[in-house]
């Protein structure tokens, strides 16, 4: 311990310093309530203004394990969850072993004392300070004997090191164990004020976070999952069904719990055939219908899908990638569902598919994915992951009153309906729900076969290309609607870093991390997948290398699935790849040192 | 102009999106029952003589007996011969995958309670691959109509097993005779938790199509088996129960207790050709309705509050 600690201490408080943002990591077990911890931190930045990214490693052991929770807090935008943290805390040996090389050089480790055993050799790289955090904490709820509850003590001790709004916090705290039983909130808040009230031996500086620029829009705190969900209700969708797997089964329980408010209802299914081929069921009752799963889930999906694709049917598939092939790494970070959202099945099946960026994201694109599935009569597929799925940020409240959506089925009697009419303008085929009168007495079937302009088979090869050709055009429509992204930084260099699904804010961090040093270096996110934008050429010619970012393998020729897709669309040979699929989301100096190298 | 009775209209009306919109019924006092002319489609493509055929012309005239109208009538099937049948049948209809009609159909069925769903398929779509949603469509006691037509044999794909076929069937896969124990599809159906289970022939058309009258009114999972033959590939499967062909055709005794579980699976017992007529019938409480109750119990408290207004409670917890 130095002298300056002393000096410190002498005087009675530490130094404070005043930072613009802040890493800190939590590890511990699962059943310790680290994630708790985790989600106070969140919900404050959320509410103080500031702009807040988790990260979380779930064990997939059902009776808990280690675990860890990442917040990075920031009085500016906040891209990733960081690469280095500043604070760690942990509760176990275990916990200090795997962690404390996450921590940067000089950064603080706070650690139970009662339960870890500092490295002798790491004393001089980092800064330890032990708390006997699980008796302290049996000393601040009366000495039952159980340290339930040390998650809080903790967090009482992290909210004096950062000097949080503490009369936020113990509101956050009533909110969250308010209505159970009252001497749970009271066993709270006297965890939480012990650890705020011990006088941390050793702690040399305190920090303040910088005041945020006030945006002025409240903001909402959620996970990627609950954007989802919450997305699918905004857009007006109320029916789906699912089957239970990890990281897609909180959207399906929230989902399954909501509807009903809104009159519509989520059906748990016996299987993941059952829960696709029931929401697409619903969809042809004449309101688009939402299912969605992870990996193994989603390989079982494929046949049904491509019912929809031959059938026209609107459907929104939700994919929260994991871990594969087969049951693979489930609780881990991958983006290697690509192609079978993409290509799935068997037969030529043009589908759409969008990937999220960001929490925000999620509640955004699940809109837009079932107005793109009425639109043009499609399955929409929306690869969200793991890492998405499970971190939670803070972002604008949205403007409910004037997103959310009415989508009732329209019943008007028509005169003469043709659903798969090949002269059709767009291409795009509109069906009429069953329940609606035709008056000409022709009814469509809607059907997998291939078929004619009413839905009925057809053996016609003629008409097996005219009608493969109606599928793929009506996409081409779509593409000519999306948006064109923007590049990140300049539109010409020497490196242009591609990338889809969560990786935009790492990516974007890199760009800066780059410039900083003097690389040319700029990046473009590429949100809508299938079809893809137009223009991306053009994007990409002025740069040396397009260098595309994505956590799957590079397989068989050396290339990852997004950057096999762009390198057959576009036949550029400067269309390079990064991979990896170590389970965890992108570290900003990763992506940049790994893309920088291949341009040497 | 007088209002035309909505045309189930002695069906319960449950289920969800009970507080969502569906079609109002037509003012249309002028609209007759539908003629078999008007509910006809496609020309089947069954071979002659194929049993599918009656089922279907009973199916038209359950349409007009129930004074059905084209536009809610809605069919929907799997893939074999049998499941074909929605394209012979002039109104709303799916064609869908393989073994998955129920699944299908239950979407149908709970999103849209104003339709009566009837599910058509045979022996290998209903117990082979999609023997899963059938023992869950069942236990859900999903409302709608399952018949299956039933030939003990791959008929589409030219003369398999099938999970029906009896021990000893020599097809192309069993070219010396099955000898796996075939389903039996009333025990199935009962143990799975239909709760309206019955069985009857392609052939005995009055009997069969009472039958089928039977299970629309009913509220809940009703399933028919029909033994319906394949002439290409089990000829004569089902003479030992047609009269005319020599064989008997023994009913259920009008005395049977329909809600007694035992009884009923002791009657699925009988020998060749077994028992023909309602095995079983109980009322449990529909998928249907669960999920409506669901639904009015969370809006009691929001009766007249919108959808966004909802949503934004639900945001404003997560400020
Ligand atoms: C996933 C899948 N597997 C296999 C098939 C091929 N196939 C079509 S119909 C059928 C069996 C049909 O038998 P059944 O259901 O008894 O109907 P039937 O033709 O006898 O009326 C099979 C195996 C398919 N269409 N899809
Ligand atoms: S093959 Fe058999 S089941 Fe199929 S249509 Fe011919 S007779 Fe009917
Ligand atoms: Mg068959």
């Amino acid at each position: 311990m130095s002298d300056n600690t002393a000096t410190a201490n002498q005087q009675g408080s530490p130094k404070t310093s005043t930072i613009a943002e802040s890493v800190i990591r939590i590890a511990g077990n699962s059943q310790d309530g680290i994630q708790a911890i985790g989600g106070f931190l969140a919900r404050l930045a959320g509410r103080s203004e500031q702009d807040v990214m988790t990260f979380m490693t779930i064990p997939s052991t059902i009776s808990g394990g280690p675990s860890i929770f990442q917040v990075r807090i920031g009085s500016g935008e906040v891209l990733s969850a960081g690469d280095e943290a500043d604070v760690l805390l942990c509760f176990y040996d275990h916990s200090y072993a795997n962690h404390i090389s996450s921590l940067k050089r000089g950064g603080i480790v706070l650690y139970d004392s009662d339960h870890v055993k500092p490295n002798e050799e790491l004393l001089g790289t980092y800064h330890h300070i032990g708390v006997a955090i699980s008796s302290l904490t049996v000393e601040a709820i009366g000495g039952t004997g159980r340290d339930k509850g040390k998650n809080i003590y903790a967090l009482g001790l992290i909210a004096r090191m950062f000097d949080l709004n503490v009369p936020k916090l113990t509101k956050l705290i009533e909110e969250r164990f308010g209505g159970k039983d009252p001497s749970i909130v009271k066993n709270a808040l006297d965890c939480f004020n012990g650890g705020y009230g011990h006088q941390i031996q050793g702690l040399i500086e305190s920090f303040k976070f910088e005041h945020a620029v006030h945006t002025g829009a409240a903001q909402v705190v959620m996970s990627g999952n609950e954007a989802l969900a919450f997305g699918i209700i905004a857009a007006g969708v109320r029916f789906g069904a699912g089957y239970p797997i990890t990281p897609w089964s909180e959207v399906m329980e929230l989902l399954r719990r909501e509807l009903p408010k809104y009159g519509g209802t989520f059906m748990q299914t016996e299987d993941e055939i059952a829960a696709v081929s029931m929401a697409i069921g619903a969809s042809y009752g004449g309101r688009v219908a939402v299912t969605g799963s992870s990996g193994p889930g989603i390989s079982l999906k494929t046949e049904a899908i491509g019912w929809a694709v031959m059938a026209e049917m609107p459907l929104v598939i939700i994919d929260v990638q994991r871990g594969g092939p087969s049951t693979g790494m489930p609780t881990n970070q991958e983006q290697s569902d690509l192609n079978i959202a993409c290509f799935g099945g068997h037969g030529d099946s043009p589908r759409v598919v969008l990937a999220p960026s960001s929490v925000e994201d999620c509640f955004y694109t699940a809109i837009e994915a079932v107005n793109i599935a009425r639109k043009f009569s499609t399955p929409v597929f929306i690869l969200s992951d793991q890492a998405i799925a499970t971190r939670i940020e803070a972002f604008p409240c949205p403007d409910l009153q004037n997103i959310c959506q009415d989508i009732s089925p329209d019943f008007t009697p028509v005169a003469d309906h043709k659903p798969y009419d090949l002269s059709a303008p767009d291409g795009i085929t509109r069906h009429v729900a069953p329940g609606t009168r035709i008056a000409s007495g022709k009814y469509p079937v809607a059907t997998g076969l291939e078929h004619d302009e009413l839905g009925h088979p057809t053996g016609s090869g003629k008409m097996h290309s005219q009608m493969n050709a109606k599928r793929r055009t009506k996409l081409h429509k779509l593409a000519s609607e999306i948006p064109v992204p923007k590049i990140y930084g300049a539109t010409e260099g020497h490196v242009l870093l591609v990338g889809w699904g969560s990786s935009k804010g790492p990516i974007e961090e890199a760009v800066k991390l780059g410039r900083s040093q003097g690389e040319a270096v700029s990046g473009l996110h590429i949100k809508y997948i299938n079809p893809l934008p137009e223009n991306l050429e053009n994007l990409f010619s002025g740069f040396t290398h397009v260098i595309v970012c994505e956590i799957n393998d590079e397989g068989l020729y050396g290339y990852g699935q997004l950057a096999s897709i762009l390198r057959a669309r576009y036949c550029d040979p400067r269309i390079k790849s990064v991979t990896k699929t170590d389970g965890l989301p992108w570290k900003v100096k990763e992506i940049l040192t790994r893309a920088l190298s291949l341009t040497k | 102009m007088s209002t035309i009775a909505i045309p189930n209209e002695n069906l319960t009306r449950t289920g969800v999106a009970a507080t969502l919109p569906v079609p109002a019924p037509l003012a249309d006092a002028d609209r007759k029952p539908l003629t078999k002319k008007e509910t006809a489609a496609d020309h089947p493509t069954w071979c002659p003589g194929c049993g599918d055929f009656s089922v279907l012309a009973l199916y038209y005239k359950l349409i007009e007996k129930r004074k059905m109208l084209h536009e809610n009538i809605c069919t929907v099937a799997g893939i074999g011969c049998s499941s074909r049948f929605p394209y012979f049948v002039q109104a709303h209809g799916a064609h869908f995958i393989h073994g998955r009609a129920l699944a299908f159909a239950s979407g149908v069925s709970l999103s849209r309670p104003d339709l009566h769903v009837f599910v058509f398929g045979g022996d290998g779509d209903a117990f082979s691959i999609g023997g899963n949603h059938f023992t869950h469509t069942a236990r859900k006691n999903i409302k709608m109509t399952y018949v299956v037509m039933d030939n003990f044999v791959y008929g589409l794909t030219k003369k398999q097993t099938s999970p029906t076929s009896p021990i000893g069937f020599k097809s192309k896969t069993d070219v010396g005779g099955s000898t796996d124990r075939p389903v039996n599809p009333m025990k199935q159906a009962i143990c799975a938790g239909a709760t309206f289970v019955g069985r009857s022939t392609a052939t005995n058309v009055n009997h069969l199509l009472g039958l089928m009258d039977a299970a629309m009114s009913h509220d809940g999972f009703s399933f028919i088996e029909v033994l319906s033959e394949c002439v290409e590939f089990f000829p004569g499967a089902f003479d030992a129960a047609i009269p005319r062909k020599g064989g008997t055709f023994p009913e259920i005794s009008a005395d049977h207790d329909v809600t007694d579980e035992y009884a009923a699976y002791k009657l699925c017992d009988e020998p060749w050709p077994g028992m023909f007529g309602t095995f079983y019938k109980v009322n449990r409480p529909t998928k249907n309705a669960n999920e409506a109750k669901l639904i009015t119990d969370a809006r009691a408290k929001l009766a007249g509050v919108p959808d966004w207004q909802i949503l934004q409670k639900n945001f404003d917890r997560m400020k």
